[in-house]
């Protein structure tokens, strides 16, 4: 794209940029709620007040946002590469069988730190293999991978609807789930950290595996910005024609890099599985893999800012679910509108307010040069 | 039940569920062969659905319920169309955030609206759109043969399953026998041609995209005014992606299309008729796999292990006009 105006600074690129599309998305939001009657802005409060209100209140968002970093991450590792994995909601269900079978068989006789190694390890290898698939259609067979991944998301759900109302659900059970793990597949709770801070957690599901995401959002940055590999990435993601020229091999790396993406979200199931439900049930995933969409887009493909991203989702989640109380017609439905605009105005749309921005940095850069000239000027004589 | 009249109804619901998958697969091929991507058909799709239930609901007319399905999912194709034509935006990532949109807006709408937990009250059958019981059916039906084939395959259905079946020589005519079928083609596969000849590249699209919303608002229609009586919470269930699937499986062909469309139908038809009905020497199917065929087959294709499926080659790219 021609760049007729100033490139903009980093910190509105990176800052002013998103934020601007934010706003734009939630005004959107604003007049959906308006049509049915309510007050934005009392849903607003309400929203704010649900998910940082009390300590199950913050525990809850925080509890949707590991699901989200794990997801956010997921999708952004792949963005890096220049592949769409929309896939993440197939690879994180599939991702549940990995937890549930160490859960249901080592967690009968191993305590929970050794158990959680194991299901990390289990869960990121079955997410893994899920990708791996549409990985290798892509990267041998030219198939995009945008097509198979959506295929593989709904290939995955007829399988796991098959497995969990079959052979993983306990004789005689009616609900389409598996049993509740022994002592050695639950994961502890957070309540702890909250305590620090001085609020008190009672029955919200928080748990290790937050601090499992914040270590994975740490070691994507270490493994995109700081390794060999993560350049060869992002190489790739810039220009595939340059990597093929430097020698990079597109197989190798198409296929590591969605691995990884596969990983990530296959380790999103730890945290409704073994560490809040203590069970698997059908559809666990509840679009978390495609809130990780959104997540990403607004992140930017940066951990930090994938974090971010998922605590601000965390909380549309818990303050939707509290909204829903008081106004009956705002469900928790408002946060998938909330969800496609987000990626309608930060992903699709992020060029839109780009141009004009850029006229006014323009402006803005000329005007103090000219101020600038005017007292050197004046100084001389 | 004798085994003919058994096969007669299995085709006939075939016939009933692939023709909204058709209108889809028909929008996308539009708009692909035009070089727009559309992940969006489904969410087009069940916004369309709901402003059909919702227009019918009020003014009880099955016309009118069409045309507003027509607006709203028009309305949202060119939603797609200014993210992607003119922003040049990632056409994924828009058809995406359109799904999104669809599916929460019409639950919140539909529950402020009805207050019946996201679905539009039930229609009565004078706001629908009725069987149509074709001339002679009912005089041809005690001939042999013909006659039930007549009765019960091809008459008697609504009037938008013959359009969609109709509308598949018109979209092979449309772009193989038009100028602007031969510059909707041009533009999907080499942009600065068709930009060179002096034809505006973004009008083209637009119009492709709009061609796309027009269909896709028929196929919500249909959901909402023929298959059922009203509109119900997440009533497109994937068709949407069926459909793109249907749309790869045909190699962006309307003729082939079809073909795709009925054998994805077919597969529907016959989960739904052997479900608790074990099959001599397989045993029960289970559902789940009847449901996942249509991916999986997509899938091999993709692969390349039944011939190979090509897109058009501008398709997902947004067209810059100079650097």
């Amino acid at each position: 794209m021609s760049q007729p105006f100033a490139k903009l600074p980093a910190w509105a690129d990176y800052g002013l940029l998103p934020l601007i599309n934010l706003i734009v998305a939630f005004l959107v939001a604003g007049l959906v709620v308006l049509l049915v009657g309510e007050s934005p802005i009392d849903a607003a409060v309400l929203m704010v007040k649900g998910a940082f209100g009390s300590g199950d209140g913050v525990g809850y968002t925080l509890y949707y946002a590991t699901n989200f970093i794990f997801t956010g991450l997921c999708v952004a590792v792949a963005f890096h590469c220049g592949l769409f994995n929309i896939g993440g909601e197939g690879q994180a269900y599939i991702g549940g069988l990995g937890v549930s079978l160490v859960g249901l068989w080592l967690g009968n006789f191993l305590p929970w730190w050794l158990t959680f190694p194991l299901a990390i390890l289990a869960s990121a290898l079955v997410g893994a293999l899920w990708a791996l698939i549409p990985a290798w259609l892509q990267a041998k067979r030219g198939s995009h991978v945008v097509i198979t991944t959506i295929m593989f998301n709904f290939i995955a759900a007829s399988i796991m609807v098959y497995l969990l109302v079959g052979v993983l659900k306990p004789a005689g059970s009616q609900a389409p789930e598996t049993r509740v793990f022994a002592e050695g597949g639950q994961l502890p709770g957070l309540g702890w950290l909250l305590n620090l801070v001085g609020l008190s957690m009672r029955s919200a599901p928080l748990n290790v595996s937050f601090l499992l995401a914040l270590v994975a959002a740490f070691l994507v940055w270490v493994l995109i910005w700081r390794t060999k590999l993560g350049y060869e990435i992002r190489t790739m993601g810039f220009s595939p024609k340059a990597a093929r020229y430097a020698g990079i091999s597109e197989l190798r790396i198409i296929i590591i890099t969605m691995m990884i993406s596969g990983a990530l979200a296959g380790m999103m199931a730890l945290n409704p599985i073994m560490g809040a439900q203590h069970r698997m049930q059908l559809d666990f995933v509840a679009g978390a893999g495609f809130v990780g969409i959104a997540v990403a887009l607004m992140g930017r493909s940066h951990p930090a800012g994938i974090v971010l991203a998922a605590i601000l989702f965390g909380m549309l989640y818990q303050g939707g679910a509290e909204i829903a109380f008081d106004m009956p017609n705002i469900s928790r439905d408002m946060i998938v509108i909330i969800q496609g605009l987000v990626i309608l105005f930060a992903g699709a749309l992020e060029h839109m307010f780009r141009p004009s921005l850029q006229r006014i940095f323009y402006r803005l850069g000329r005007a103090k040069n000219r101020t600038a000239a005017a007292a050197i000027a004046g100084g001389n004589q | 039940m004798d085994p003919f009249t058994t096969v007669l109804q299995l085709f006939d619901s075939t016939i009933r569920l692939s023709a909204p998958l058709l209108l889809a697969c028909l929008a996308g091929l539009y708009s692909e062969r035009a070089g727009i991507f559309d992940i969006g058909l489904e969410g087009k799709m069940l916004a369309g659905a709901f402003a059909a239930g919702a227009v019918a609901t009020w003014f009880g007319s099955a016309y009118l319920a069409l045309l507003a399905a027509v607006l709203v999912s028009v309305a949202l194709g060119l939603v797609h169309g200014f993210a992607s034509i003119t922003h040049r935006g990632n056409q994924i990532v828009s058809g995406v955030a359109i799904n999104f949109i669809a599916a929460g807006t019409t639950v919140i709408l539909g529950q402020a609206w009805f207050s019946q937990g996201g679905r539009t009250p039930s229609l009565p059958n004078a706001a629908r759109f009725n069987p149509i019981n074709l001339p002679g059916a009912e005089a041809m039906r005690g001939v042999p043969v013909v006659g039930p084939l007549y009765y019960e395959l091809i008459s008697g259905h609504s009037v938008l399953v013959y359009l969609a079946f109709l509308l598949v020589p018109f979209t092979w005519w449309v772009l193989y026998r038009t100028r602007f079928g031969l510059r909707l083609r041009a533009v999907g596969e080499n942009p600065a041609a068709v930009d060179t000849a002096g034809i505006s590249v973004p009008w083209l699209r637009y119009r492709a995209v709009i061609c796309c919303g027009v269909l896709c608002g028929i196929a919500g229609a249909y959901l909402a005014t023929a298959q059922g009586a009203g509109f119900v919470k997440d009533m497109t269930a994937g068709k949407g992606y069926i459909a793109l699937a249907a749309l790869i499986f045909a190699k962006w062909r309307p003729v082939q299309a079809m073909f795709a469309c009925l054998l994805f139908g077919f597969l529907d038809a016959v989960g739904i008729r052997m479900q608790g009905h074990p099959v001599p020497l397989i045993g029960e199917v289970p559902v789940q796999f009847m449901q996942a065929l249509p991916y999986i087959l997509t899938v091999v294709l993709l692969a390349g292990f039944i011939g190979k499926a090509i897109p058009p080659k501008a398709g997902g790219v947004a067209y810059v006009k100079e650097r």
